[in-house]
């Protein structure tokens, strides 16, 4: 084996009590795909922003070909030939494709930029990644999400010596076609013997692309090895010391009457035509692709986008009717995005629980804080959020935390419809199992729940029936017992 | 996959931000002149209308960069009454005209290096940074004054924006205004074809961003606030021009009609989107309106309702614009 491109040996770094790395070490050769799990908060994005010059180590060395590698900061990184892609997208949407790729870097002439320079550097970054077609004076925020990606890579490239790329959870925001794509763009990397550190949540992804994986956890370290050969169950136990089979809970639940019932629903755009019951007591999954219009479907539904065409009833009202009326016929939708639509992230989680139904929390009409935080506590303490009290602001949280809170919302308002909507989106797999046990009381305890998910693994493993949307369509849905994962994806592409 | 199509017309209009408050700035024209069509489209009243604009348009160039960053400067104002009441003292200490001038716009600079310190050493938010400098300034202004207007001895500084005399009618415009135009040319050039420019740009439209790919964003927006002030304060002495005195009451409120010229030329106060163009068609819009009322024998309450008008109904459209354009 060659030398190591990047060589992390006993890296640590605390933040005041708290120790966030703890001694890691990681190994990466040229031409490798190396993979990085972890739960949320097991240290993963600390180290990336140790590698990209954000922050520096109090302790530990970090090697680059062999030389000590110490960036002072992200610019320091990325001349050193460390780039980063972020998870959240971070063009400035304002700007043109090409000043975006050249950002920070613009070819100029005592502070006048030279314009053919400009385009011809940008014309190269994009044809490295066999994507000269994109147009380069199209502004960033215009181009659709993908292509966004693809801009964000060829800003990490145009830097003539880069030598690692590090890409952070970059398939969250994309559809299937364009993950696929997208894993083309890293092979063709790979090929030119680029080290890429590939961060991801999503096992499968780890599979397809790495080569070889590291384990993180509580700050450590706890695994290394090649992604050929270890089962994806081993690494899973890594990351949470758990076992994959006992993420999914499975009581036998008994369906009784239909509370939510739609006859050939349509919205503006999408859905196109969707029908299904929901019962009482139990777990309805919708599949499909990425913007196949579930999302909307869940919308109209709870009143949030218009019905053009169809009935909706539910339990004893009959057509469509606004969210707040929704809540009061008892349904409640978890969004799919959490930090701009699901939670009020600067006020605190005792707001944010009883945000939807301030009723009964003083004598006339009055709200008493102290009411407050005793009816949040209460579901935060059943839910296992990981926080200090009820006072914390909602975005102090992890990103499992915050969606818990957003289910502990629904829970007060004590609804019997939960329409949940990517309800494990991006949270680690500790929190993902205490959603999975709580979807499962639920429907214990004859509540009613439609999930929309695309992830196949929990959509089998929770669900007890499953409809898979196709551009819109509903089909009819069906036990999960006579589902397989290839025949859900069949039918979400359409091959029927 | 959805590839990106050629450029539409409505792409070209959400680009081009300035072409909507053009479009209204003739037709306003139009219709004023057909109005009073003895005494509004006469050149003499185009070149007062251009000359009363001096001192908004200069300002509203230093605002551009300011809100195209994403802040906002509420300290202009000040600024301006400040510069009147120091070049206006620097005369009067028997300063030669043309050093009374400089000083009086390097005090300005100091007051925008004052703000964009705070604002990026303290980490406070421009709106409250300047909020607070308004009146600091203000207060400064007035003490140096000592709360009367300071007299000075005429010199030309006092020709910069009057009608031109007889003999030199083949100058065009008085050279305040030329003045002003050079600047928007400097200033629209800084802003389109250098790397400062283009860093404006990108910390408005993500700082975040511009920060990660190096971009020094400490400095671009110190030397932001510093360059908008000093913009404030060449406004401040066709200010001076036009009164000859150095008034430390005067130009209060005027940020918010300088604010208003940016924003009805198109920019957005979440930054990332402005011209320099758009900005002085907000502001020539803004006295035409003035200047056409009063044609009109329109009482003062109702221009000043029209202009409420023009500022809600300019960024309702385009609000609409690009939302059309995203499609």
């Amino acid at each position: 084996m060659s030398a190591p491109r990047l060589l992390i040996d006993r890296v640590s770094k605390r933040f005041g009590p708290t120790v966030a790395l703890d001694g890691v070490c990681l190994e990466a050769a040229p031409g490798e795909v190396h993979a990085i799990v972890g739960e949320n908060g097991a240290g993963k994005s600390t180290l990336m922003r140790v590698l990209s010059g954000a922050i520096a180590p109090d302790a530990g060395t970090i090697q680059l070909d062999g030389a000590p590698y110490h960036p002072n900061d992200p610019l320091d990184a990325r001349l050193q030939g460390v780039a980063m892609v972020y998870q959240e997208l971070s063009l400035a949407p304002h700007l043109t494709v090409a000043e975006n790729i050249l950002l920070g870097f613009e070819p100029s002439r005592r502070g006048v930029l030279r314009l053919a320079e400009m385009h011809r550097a940008a014309g190269a970054a994009l044809a490295r990644l066999q994507r000269a077609e994109i147009p380069l004076d199209a502004r960033a925020g215009d181009l659709p999400v993908a292509l966004q990606q693809l801009v964000e890579i060829a800003r990490a490239l145009a830097q003539a010596d880069t030598r690692v790329l590090i890409l952070d959870e970059p398939t969250s925001s994309l559809a299937r076609d364009d993950v696929r794509r997208l894993f083309d763009v890293i092979a063709a990397l790979k090929a030119r013997g680029l080290s890429i550190l590939y961060i991801s949540h999503v096992l499968e992804e780890v599979q397809a692309i790495a080569d070889r994986f590291t384990v993180l956890r509580d700050g450590r370290t706890v695994g290394s090895g090649p992604v050929r050969g270890t089962p994806a169950s081993d690494i899973v136990r890594m990351m949470a010391g758990r076992r994959m089979d006992e993420l999914f809970p499975r009581s036998a639940h008994a369906p009784g009457e239909t509370l939510l019932e739609l006859d050939g629903v349509g919205g503006a755009v999408k859905p196109a035509s969707a029908s299904l019951a929901l019962r009482r007591g139990e777990v309805l999954g919708i599949g499909g692709l990425v913007g196949a219009g579930r999302t909307q479907l869940l919308r109209a539904i709870f009143g949030l986008d218009p019905i053009r065409h169809g009935t909706v009833r539910m339990a004893a009202f009959s057509g469509w009717a606004p969210p707040h009326r929704r809540l009061a016929q008892g349904m409640g939708l978890l969004s799919e995005d959490r930090k701009t639509e699901g939670l009020a992230l600067s006020l605190s989680l005792a707001d944010n629980v009883t945000l939807s139904k301030m009723e009964g929390m003083g004598p006339g009409g009055l709200v008493l804080p102290s009411r407050q935080h005793a009816a949040a506590a209460r579901w935060i303490e059943r839910l296992r959020v990981r926080c200090r009290d009820t006072r914390q602001l909602a975005r102090e949280l992890s990103g499992g935390s915050q969606q818990k809170l957003a289910v502990a919302r629904l829970l007060h308002h004590d609804v019997d419809v939960f329409l949940l909507d990517e309800p494990t989106r991006g949270i680690d797999v500790g929190s993902k199992a205490d959603i999975y046990a709580l979807i499962d009381e639920l429907a214990l305890a004859g509540k009613a729940i439609l999930i929309v998910t695309s992830y196949l693994p929990e959509l089998l493993g929770i669900c007890d029936r499953v409809a898979v949307m196709h551009r819109g369509r509903l089909g009819a849905a069906r036990p999960v017992a006579e589902l397989t994962d290839h025949s859900v994806l069949m039918e979400a592409i359409g091959q029927v | 996959m959805i590839q990106p199509s050629r450029a539409s017309i409505g792409q070209w209009l959400a680009r081009n931000s300035w072409v909507g408050p053009l479009v209204a700035l003739v037709a306003l024209y139009i219709v004023f002149s057909a109005l009073a069509p003895d005494s509004f489209p006469t050149a003499g009243n185009a070149r007062t209308m251009v000359r009363q604009t001096t001192v908004v348009g200069i300002a509203a160039l230093g605002m551009t960069m300011v809100v195209i960053l994403g802040g906002i400067d509420l300290s202009v104002g000040s600024i301006v009454a400040f510069t009147t009441v120091a070049v206006a003292w620097l005369l009067q200490a028997g300063v030669p005209p043309l050093w009374a001038a400089l000083g009086g716009v390097l005090a300005a600079a100091g007051c925008g290096l004052f703000n964009g310190a705070l604002i990026t050493g303290l980490r406070v938010m421009p709106f409250i940074v300047t909020l607070g400098a308004m009146g600091i300034i203000r207060g400064a202004a007035k003490g140096l004054a000592h709360e009367q207007k300071i007299d000075a001895p005429l010199s030309w500084l006092n020709d910069l924006i009057s009608e031109l005399p007889q003999g030199s009618r083949w100058q065009l415009l008085p050279p305040g205004v030329w003045l002003l135009i050079v600047l928007a040319l400097v200033v629209g050039g800084v802003l389109r074809y250098t790397r400062f420019g283009r860093h404006i740009f990108a910390i408005g439209s993500n700082e975040q961003t511009a920060r990660l790919c190096g971009v020094n964003v400490t400095r671009v927006k110190t030397l932001v606030y510093t360059l908008s002030a000093a913009l404030a304060g060449i406004a401040g002495l066709m200010q001076f021009s036009r009164l000859t005195v150095g008034d430390p009451t005067v130009a209060s409120g005027l940020e918010l009609d300088v604010i208003a010229a940016v924003v009805i030329g198109g920019a957005t106060l979440s930054g990332g989107e402005g011209s320099v163009l758009g900005s002085l068609v907000g502001a020539m819009l803004m006295t035409e309106i003035k200047t056409g009322g009063t044609h009109l024998g329109l009482s003062n309450w109702v221009q000043e309702i029209i202009t409420g008008v023009i500022i809600i109904v300019a960024v309702a459209l385009d609000r609409l614009r690009h939302r059309s354009a995203q499609v």
